[in-house]
């Protein structure tokens, strides 16, 4: 145990779980959504990340970058970052709705029992990440270091590198335009009404399996800007990084108030910084336990998570 | 979990469509679209006897019944012989990996499945950790008996049987105490984070669970054959997945009893209804702790088991994955069902090691590989197919098809 080398590295590791914790709020939307629309946890939400991953790696490697190239100019990054998102992005938003109409659409046409849903998405879990293990031998792969972490800002012994100004300014955007386009926007207001009441509000006229579609769309353009986030801050992926991350994603949506999207930003962010400093104190071999035992203290005082369970305030 | 999803209230225009996989204890008549008022009321008798298998059995006088119940569980023990049956023998048997070794990983993964049918299908709590406490179990028999623990006791595996079946147990209850309060989806991700946390444990004390480096000389089952080697040895699995077997059945008994007991009424109602079920005076939290402290004891046994045929453990075993796939077959098999749960505890554990050491046609690869993308498929279809599982509960199935005509849900 050490406290005091926590109080001595406060500054960084705030800085790098705060980073950290803005991936996982990312990915956690994708399990918010799909909860918060259809009560039921998106298993497969995990391998919409992973592959993802993949998408920006094999497309940065089609244009000739691997992990041991060169850094490329300002105009080159950009480009690059650019085409390795919209990969991402194309992949992981495709995979997310294969896995709709694969795994779910016919079980909801068939009335199936809620864990039908959980077993079918953990079905479809395996199916990918073990397909993708085949396929990349189960192997690490690099990935090109497209961003080479560079001090802006230096307070004390606290470094704020570019890389983590990018991924929390970007998560944080993202986090807030969702918020709008949910809240402010008709077809927001259609996945609020299917929310709250998934009858009435196809009497309505909101066309539900569209909603649903959509849903699962956003957690799937969510996931694969996370994705590239992540590659970039950790170097490299495998088969079942989507797996382990999207654990502590989903214990993220948990914690924040599962189905409420402002909930899976705080939550991703209060797991990044308390597995940070759990590491920092007990070691980082310790940081999900950590993170594990927070989130049970908190559900036990807070049942229903930091902010409450609701989407877009439709369930009070 | 155990809430109603967004989903179902879209059977009130379904129900009445050819497509409802549930329609195996539903009359006839409720196909051809009658209202939903005339066809609340308990089902009636003769629907229950319709031409199904079960229903067949269940019709049979009691004789007839434990005969039949009697020549299966002679079949059953008969299982490891199934290869010199001509024909069908070799399709079954596995090849990659020699079948009685295979019977006994199927025996176990059913012991789980069972353990966990206790907690999701008869009380309806959805558990994602699982195999926490498959790890209670084998660590706390690893710890007694394995000469690399720090206590050095030495036990022999029968000694420790009882307390690691107790531990297991304890447990359950304190996992379950201060967490049973939560509902559904809270509660799995807290039984998750409990399976981590003693994964994690278990890969970060070197010195005490001994993560990677594990636990060697595990002593097995005691008992000597007639020449005098022991019946429990390390070439041939057989007797293992006997005795496996053997608790199975007890195990069975033994649930079986508590389900048709007030405990069992209990779980019942509160899967049903919880607040309906706290209303009429039902302990909910006593029982829900019952079932979590149950389903821990046989999930615990199950542990034990493991540990006494393989003589090594260590945290490798215990990952998340394996507490998704009993959980799997839990669902699979269906729900609520004891035999639904041992055809798919046998299911999970068979089907990947039947693609094992088959070569693919188109690449000439062995299919192992592919063993896990072709399980997800399958459990894909099954589902989707069955969603109640392939021997889907009967009274769950009531519950749903009652469920489905209820107004939409809030």
């Amino acid at each position: 145990m050490n406290f005091s080398g926590l109080f001595h590295n406060l500054g960084p590791l705030t800085i790098t779980g705060l980073a950290q914790g803005a991936i996982i709020a990312l990915f956690a939307l994708g399990y918010t959504l799909v909860y918060g629309v259809l009560r039921l946890i998106n298993f497969a939400h995990s391998e919409v990340f992973m592959v993802g991953t993949f998408a920006a790696l094999y497309t940065w490697g089609f244009f000739g970058l691997d992990q041991n190239s060169p850094t490329p100019s300002l105009g080159g990054v950009i480009g690059y970052m650019l085409i390795g998102l919209a990969a991402a992005i194309v992949v992981s938003g495709a995979t997310a709705l294969l896995v709709e109409f694969v795994a779910y659409r016919p079980l909801r046409r068939r009335n199936a029992p809620p864990l039908a849903f959980l077993i079918t998405a953990i079905g479809a879990s395996l199916a990918i990440s073990s397909t993708v293990g085949v396929f990349t031998h189960q192997n690490i792969k690099g990935v090109p270091p497209l961003i080479r972490p560079a001090t802006v800002v230096h307070i004390g012994n606290t470094v704020i590198t570019n890389l983590q100004i990018l991924i929390i300014v970007l998560a944080l955007g993202l986090m807030y335009g969702l918020d709008r386009f949910v809240n402010h926007t008709r077809l927001g207001r259609g996945i609020r009404a299917v929310a709250q009441n998934p009858d009435s509000a196809a009497l309505m006229g909101v066309n539900k399996g569209r909603v649903i579609s959509l849903v699962f769309l956003i957690g799937g353009l969510m996931a694969g800007i996370a994705a590239v986030m992540y590659v970039l801050k950790i170097g490299d992926t495998k088969f079942d990084s989507g797996f382990n991350l999207g654990i502590e994603a989903f214990t993220a949506a948990v914690l924040g108030g599962i189905g409420n999207l402002r909930g899976a930003l705080l939550g991703g962010l209060v797991l990044g910084v308390a597995e940070n400093y759990v590491s920092g104190v007990f070691g980082t071999q310790w940081h999900t336990a950590g993170a594990f035992v927070i989130l049970i203290v908190i559900l036990m005082f807070l049942p229903t998570g930091l902010l409450g369970e609701s989407l877009g305030r439709a369930r009070a | 979990m155990t809430e109603p999803t967004a989903s179902e209230p879209r059977a009130t225009e379904e129900a009445t469509a050819p497509a409802t996989e549930a329609t195996t204890v539903v009359p006839a008549q409720t196909r051809s679209g009658m209202t939903a008022a005339s066809s609340l009321p308990a089902v009636p008798e003769a629907e229950v006897k319709r031409a199904t298998v079960r229903g067949w059995f269940g019709r049979q006088p009691w004789p007839v019944r434990a005969v039949f119940v009697l020549i299966f569980v002679v079949l059953a023990y008969l299982l490891p012989y199934i290869g010199n049956v001509p024909v069908i023998g070799p399709q079954i048997v596995t090849q990659g990996i020699d079948w009685p070794s295979a019977l006994f990983d199927m025996s176990y993964f059913v012991l789980l499945a069972l353990g966990l049918n206790v907690v999701v299908g008869f009380a309806g709590l959805l558990d994602l950790g699982y195999v926490g406490f498959f790890a209670v179990g084998a660590y706390t028999v690893a710890l007694l008996t394995s000469p690399d623990s720090v206590f050095n006791t030495k036990l022999a595996w029968l000694a420790a049987v009882p307390v690691a079946i107790v531990v297991a147990l304890l447990s359950g209850l304190i996992l379950g105490w201060p967490t049973l309060r939560l509902r559904g989806d809270y509660l799995a991700i807290v039984t998750l984070g409990f399976a981590e946390i003693i994964r994690i444990t278990a890969d970060s004390t070197p010195n005490f669970l001994r993560g990677d480096r594990g636990f060697g000389g595990i002593p097995h089952p005691p008992g000597n054959k007639a020449d005098g080697s022991a019946i429990f040895g390390v070439r041939d699995a057989t007797p293992y997945f006997w005795l496996g077997l053997s608790i199975i059945i007890l195990v069975i008994l033994a649930i079986r009893n508590l389900d048709r007991s007030r405990v069992g009424r209990s779980w019942l109602a509160i899967r049903e209804d919880e607040e309906a079920a706290e209303i009429m005076g039902v302990r909910t939290v006593k029982f829900k702790l019952w079932a979590f402290a149950i389903g821990a004891a046989v999930g615990g046994f199950g542990g034990v088991m493991f540990a006494g045929e393989q003589g090594f453990m260590n945290s490798s075993t215990f990952q998340l994955q394996f507490s998704i796939l009993v959980l799997a077959g839990v669902v699979m098999g269906g729900s609520g069902n004891m035999a639904g749960a041992i055809l798919g505890g046998a299911l999970i554990s068979y089907i990947p090691d039947r693609l094992r050491g088959i070569s693919d046609p188109l690449t000439h690869t062995d299919l192992f590989q592919w063993r896990f993308a072709l399980f997800g498929v399958v459990i894909i279809v099954i589902m989707i197919l069955r969603p109640q599982g392939i021997i889907p509960s009967r009274r769950r199935a009531m519950e749903l098809k009652d469920r489905a005509k209820e107004a939409a849900p809030q």
